[in-house]
């Protein structure tokens, strides 16, 4: 086989692959543009549906972003410094911890959400807000931020640059803010990356959290699929693109700009 | 510049929570501007040590550090007012060089204006002018250095502590930073403590060196005393090169034979082995020599060359020759040990009481 056939045999392949996951979101994003999916392209395209789902559901996804951002700040202040406790403390123990807080991603969303349902949910004004769902979030995503954060310490020799921070005179805390946190930003941003993704496409939990006034957007989706025109969630997934993407882009550019500096 | 402290540590032990003994209980004075060298192989207790004093680690508990009499034990490593500089650097990679530098005076809350002065006087101290603005990953491992020592002086410390400051870097660099830093400490006139494994450095460097060994001070002197005095084996093996010449028999008018001849030592009488360093056996003619043997080996090292000298013993004799005459292999060689150069250790007094202070 010559260099030139297997490039070529190669290209076909990826662009085939690419072709068979493009296609569905292209699709998607014309049937949310589109005057009658069943009628087809040639019934004319609109921003109709685009605007029914804003007035009909744009309170869920100012609720998602509100419930990202809100959960990226609870998992980044509670997990920096446990990370950074685990990383202080023995191996085999942060070993048990580190798996014990995976539990939430393993066990189904069901289930964790129905056991906070169970522990807490008698608690009227905590389970109607969208507190509630937010605990459900942190408890899910909080792995993702204190593993790239743990690995990234592990590497970086922090034990030793905190020496150094303690002999020019600097206490816990100083060094914690100006030599801690600085020196894993890359494992925050490639946590916050995760946390910011799986919070605003969670469903599972949230779906069993959610009250009719607290609707975050994958929860919305359902709804629109389920009771709505084929357009109408459609046009509700063009959204929740426009949205994220944007979102994603940042956060890595971010990532790489922190990379760059180390 | 510095208002340099003495150190005194008193039965200073520490046992780690496995039980392992890291350091004995050790008594130590360091007086105000005296740079001590602690040296010693891997595991012997010397970084630890260096540890105790600047408060990364705490002694067991009868232990007490005292910087000019004052307990300072339970104090933290930052309000100790020491600079430490590291073996890896321990630089902030998120910071830059002026930044690092100015990390401790920023702690300190002085004046702007004085920051910048004193970052630019450490930077022409440490030969970094115009580094200011670089990044840490920017510099050579001799330039990291240099911001690490400049790092620690700008504080003003009351203590420098040295960890291997320059195991990581080359051989030539070592030599050029190693001058720096004796400079350094001249100038500065601060009470060091210097940790290396290096006996050279040590030699360089140590108005006095304390060679540790399994947890202890197997000697504690000056260079010349450490090294023409060892008090044992141990030291006289770590510090340079020793020959080892068993005594076979007790020859005639005090004399002693050794494989291949006979050697005048009086003041060695009734011992059953003598030591002496390679430098100090001279090569004289064949009919004048004490002691005959052949070649084995020898080793061109530029200035010297060392010689291997069979004399029918276990080991060769290590002798330090001039390098131009060439010896070939199997040649006979006459060699003369003056008896001043020998000596025995344990004969030696333990010159850790004797050197204090």
């Amino acid at each position: 086989m010559t260099p030139r056939l297997r490039f070529v045999l190669q290209l076909g392949f990826t662009l085939l692959v690419c072709l068979f996951m493009i296609v569905p979101v292209v699709m998607s994003v014309l049937a949310g543009l589109t005057e009658n999916y069943f009628v087809g392209l040639k019934s004319g395209l609109t921003l109709r549906w685009v605007d029914e789902v804003w007035a009909l559901y744009s309170d869920t996804i100012w609720l998602s972003i509100r419930l990202a951002l809100a959960c990226l700040v609870v998992t980044i202040v509670l997990g920096v410094p446990a990370a950074y406790g685990l990383l202080r403390s023995r191996r085999r123990w942060a070993n048990a911890i580190e798996e014990t807080l995976l539990l939430p991603v393993a066990v189904p969303g069901l289930a964790s959400a129905l056991a906070l349902l169970l522990a807490y949910g008698h608690y009227r004004e905590f389970r109607d807000s969208w507190l509630f769902i937010l605990v459900g979030h942190v408890l899910f995503t909080l792995p993702f931020m204190i593993r790239p954060v743990l690995a990234v310490m592990r590497s970086a020799r922090l034990a030793l640059l905190e020496e150094a921070a303690a002999s020019l005179g600097a206490g816990f805390w100083r060094r914690f803010l100006t030599v801690v946190v600085p020196n894993c930003m890359s494992g925050i941003l490639a946590g916050a990356l995760m946390v910011v993704t799986l919070s605003i496409g969670e469903f599972n939990i949230t779906w069993m959290l959610h009250t009719p006034l607290n609707k975050t957007l994958p929860v919305g989706l359902a709804d629109s699929y389920a009771s709505m025109r084929l357009e109408i969630g459609s046009a509700y997934t063009l959204i929740f693109l426009v949205m994220i993407v944007p979102l994603l882009i940042t956060i890595q550019w971010l990532g790489r700009l922190t990379g760059q500096r180390h | 510049m510095n208002s340099s402290v003495s150190i005194d540590l008193e039965a200073c032990g520490r046992t780690f929570a496995g039980g392992h003994t890291a350091l004995h209980p050790l008594d130590l004075n360091i007086a105000a501007g005296e740079t001590l060298v602690l040296l010693g192989p891997s595991g012997c207790g010397k970084t630890t040590t260096l540890r105790l004093i600047s408060g990364l680690e705490r002694p067991d508990p009868n232990g007490r550090v005292r910087f000019d009499q004052r307990d300072v034990t339970p104090l933290p490593i930052e309000k100790r007012k020491v600079g430490m500089v590291f073996q890896s650097y321990a630089l902030f990679p998120n910071m830059n060089v002026a930044a690092n530098i100015a990390y401790g005076l920023r702690i300190q809350r002085l004046p702007a204006t004085e920051i910048q002065q004193r970052i630019d006087a450490v930077m022409a101290m440490t030969d970094l002018k115009g580094f200011g603005e670089r990044r840490i990953d920017e510099l050579s491992g001799g330039q990291k250095q240099r911001v690490a020592l400049a790092r620690a002086i700008a504080v003003r410390p009351r203590v420098l502590l040295f960890d291997e400051p320059l195991a990581a870097l080359d051989a030539k660099l070592r030599d050029r930073l190693r001058i720096e830093i004796a400079r350094l400490l001249k100038e500065l006139g601060i009470t060091a403590v210097y940790v290396t494994h290096d006996q050279s450095e040590a030699m360089a460097l140590g108005d006095r060196i304390a060679v540790m060994h399994q947890g202890r001070i197997a000697q504690l002197g000056t260079p010349q005393e450490i090294y023409h005095r060892p008090a044992s084996t141990f030291v006289a093996d770590f510090i340079g090169a020793v020959n080892r010449l068993p005594v076979l028999a007790a020859g005639a008018a005090g004399r002693l034979v050794v494989h291949g001849g006979e050697l005048h030592s009086p003041h060695l009488r009734g011992k059953r082995t003598l030591y002496c360093r390679p430098e100090d056996i001279h090569v004289v003619a064949l009919d004048a020599a004490a002691i005959r043997g052949r070649v084995v080996e020898s080793v061109f090292l530029g200035q010297s060359q060392r010689l291997l000298v069979d004399t029918g013993s276990d080991a060769p004799l290590q002798v330090d020759t001039g390098s131009r005459r060439q010896w070939r292999a199997g040649e006979a060689i006459g060699l003369a040990i003056p008896p001043e150069v020998l000596f025995h250790p344990e004969q030696q007094p333990r010159t850790e009481e004797v050197a204090h202070g």
